[in-house]
């Protein structure tokens, strides 16, 4: 029953993790890049305009460091309810 | 005709190193044959599945689409990136842990149902086909403009390259025949695009020369373009025309149908563990937005290039490649004033979608059209967007060397991706058809030559729409995606985040969002043409990105129905705990 439990607990931070990096992925690329890339334009940086840079440059960016941060989270979360479990 | 010569020699290299991979790694058994033996380095998997979904519409025809759209474009490019995130984060790695064959292998086993794995074949058999007919339309335009040998004939070539490494290597040879593909492309993509960047705007990197300034000025490159093409009659450069709306759905339709397709997902199963799965799928999009962050640079260059090159030049002196893309026939010009100059514009030059030549030439020496001219615009240039990429390194007077590279990496795009979609095409017949579904009994050994047969006849069918191209063929890009997306990804992400789901609520959803989105695409596409506007389109939401609610239905026509239909089997209930660890 521990086990199942621990299961349960290691679903949950697993669900928590991911929802919370796919808002991000959602806020970069839908939000910036789309529905208030034309306020962003206000900004120009360097040759950007800012909502263009996201919709063209900035949200690809974004979605490889989203991708590295999930395996490290994961890889932590692995590790605290896996690894430690074989050595007991 | 030392370009000629150099294309001739990299073509040549790089299909014997293809080869020479092939015979190094032939499979031995079915599971070297479908998941290359689950011995692949994370690494080179992402090298691989970076190769395998870059294809030749990633290397030769997007940047061309993006310089002519513009800021529209973006779709694309956050499109055909963010899949990855969600395959990441929500497939790659449960699928991987489930650790069966094929995609609908998932789907059969999760829904303890042969129809549910049918449906899935037959989603995945009409997705993957639709992708491989513009491979081969690929293959066949590098090997017609750079070593100006017959379609067909080129079309032939690249078949008995891949039949000779997909049908004896399967995954695996596949596997490191695309890891090396990835090598020729990348390489072949940046070193042009990195010459432009300097020539342009003298910055060394293409994705901060794109926001630099030109050479010898204080203006900004994308300033200078929003002018030429405001001038030209053209919207800005760096403005949207479509609503809001639709670029939402497009672009959701593009990234939950990346993360559906097929051919992407398997190349998870080969490697070694899950977490080597979530690592695979960053290092693929390292490799990936390597080639697509560059591409929108490559766009902007390409197409103040164009302009500059050919606006108001007197044909007789007009660049040799403005010529050889004529003889091609992807490239026309009909001089409406009569003045011998070239002059582009906003609006189609022509009458009607494609020039018709006749064989004879104008008094400037240009290939004279049948086509009437058409009269509501002063534009003289028709030009094939598919070009530009393939063009560039000539438009930019760069050396024999580079152009032969961009043919190598043009054909290394287009074969990488055939390859892996016939992979998953055969795997799919001889695993899922025949071995579980209507030949439970056949050996091992008679399961890896049903494989390799099924493989060789879809290369025939490839080849065969290579060489008589449906014209369909890019109005049914919006079908694969939008099918990916409204079929295969809800039913595997709602197989593993719900336990509820049963077997009825998978196969209704499966085939509600199927009818719902082919239905829409073909009204629009294929029966009432005209009405393809957005005046017409629910919502405003157009053929391309209506798979993004034909998935919305298939989540609640799949909730529904299992909520009032029976709990699925204890040991379903199992096995999505099982894949749910690592």
């Amino acid at each position: 029953m521990k086990n199942r439990n621990s299961n349960q607990e290691y679903w949950r931070a697993n669900l928590k993790i991911v929802s919370v990096l796919l808002l991000v992925w959602f806020v970069v690329s839908f939000g910036f890049g789309i529905l208030w890339s034309e306020t962003l334009d206000q900004i120009q940086i360097g040759g950007f305009k800012l909502g263009f840079w996201f919709a063209q440059q900035g949200s690809i960016y974004v979605f490889v460091i989203l991708i590295f941060i999930y395996v490290f989270l994961m890889n932590r979360l692995d590790k605290k309810y896996f690894e430690s479990n074989d050595r007991d | 005709m030392e370009a000629k010569g150099l294309t001739y020699l990299f073509v040549g290299l790089s299909f014997a190193l293809y080869i020479g991979i092939a015979f190094w790694s032939r499979a031995k058994s079915t599971n070297d044959f479908y998941v290359a033996g689950k011995g692949v380095h994370p690494v080179a998997n992402g090298m691989a599945t970076a190769a395998d979904w870059m294809s030749a519409a990633s290397f030769i025809s997007m940047a061309g689409l993006i310089a002519f759209l513009g800021r529209d474009g973006s779709v694309y490019l956050m499109g055909w990136t963010g899949g990855y995130v969600l395959l990441a984060l929500l497939l790659a790695p449960y699928l991987r842990k489930f650790g069966q064959y094929t995609v609908p292998d998932f789907i059969g086993t999760r829904y303890y149902s042969n129809a549910a794995r049918l449906v899935a074949v037959i989603c995945l058999i009409f997705v993957s086909f639709t992708y491989v007919a513009g491979q081969m339309r690929g293959v066949g335009i590098v090997f017609s403009r750079f070593l100006e040998v017959d379609i067909d004939v080129g079309v032939v070539i690249g078949m008995v390259i891949v039949f000779f490494y997909a049908v004896m290597g399967g995954m695996k040879g596949i596997t490191y025949t695309q890891v090396a593909q990835y090598c020729v492309m990348i390489f072949a993509y940046l070193v042009p695009a990195i010459f432009i960047s300097i020539l342009i705007t003298g910055n060394p990197i293409p994705q901060l020369g794109f926001g630099d300034t030109l050479v010898n000025s204080p203006t900004y490159l994308l300033d200078k373009l929003d002018q030429v093409t405001t001038d030209l009659g053209f919207n800005a450069y760096t403005e949207n025309t479509k609503s809001n709306i639709d670029i939402f759905c497009i672009t959701a339709a593009l990234m939950f149908g990346t993360a559906g397709l097929p051919h992407v997902i398997v190349r998870f199963f080969t490697v070694p563990k899950v977490s080597d799965a979530r690592k695979s799928a960053g290092y693929a999009l390292v490799f990936i937005a390597l080639l697509y962050t560059t591409a929108p640079a490559v766009a902007a260059f390409a197409r103040i290039n164009f302009i500059d090159s050919i606006q108001d030049v007197n044909y007789s002196v007009a660049p040799n490649w403005f010529k050889n893309w004529e003889n091609v026939g992807l490239i026309a010009w009909r001089d409406k004033n009569k003045d011998g100059k070239i002059q582009y514009s906003a609006g189609n030059a022509l009458e009607g979608v494609r020039p018709v030549y006749s064989d004879t030439r104008g008094d400037s020496g240009e290939r004279v059209l049948d086509n009437k001219p058409n009269s509501t615009n002063s534009n003289e240039v028709y030009i094939d967007r598919d070009i530009m990429v393939l063009a560039n390194p000539e438009i930019a007077k760069l050396p024999g060397w580079v152009i032969a590279l961009v043919a190598a990496g043009g054909l290394a795009a287009a074969l990488s991706t055939a390859a892996g979609l016939l992979l998953v095409i055969s795997s799919s017949i001889s695993h899922d058809l025949l071995k579980k579904t209507f030949m439970p009994k056949i050996t091992e050994r008679e399961e890896l030559l049903y494989a390799r047969i099924a493989a060789g006849f879809a290369i025939l069918i490839a080849g065969l729409f290579g060489i008589y191209p449906p014209a369909f063929v890019a109005q049914v890009v919006a079908f694969a995606f939008g099918l990916a997306a409204s079929t295969i990804f809800p039913a595997l992400l709602m197989g593993i985040f719900s336990k509820r789901l049963n077997k009825e609520g998978a196969i209704a959803g499966m085939l509600s969002g199927l009818i719902f989105t082919a239905s829409y695409i073909v009204y629009f596409k294929f029966l009432y043409t005209s009405l393809n506007n957005s005046e017409n389109w629910f919502l405003g939401i157009s053929p391309e990105g209506i798979g993004f609610l034909g998935m919305l239905v298939n989540f609640f026509i799949a909730l529904t129905v299992s909520y009032f239909t029976a709990k699925p089997p204890e040991e379903i209930n199992l096995m999505v705990e099982n894949i749910r660890r690592p």
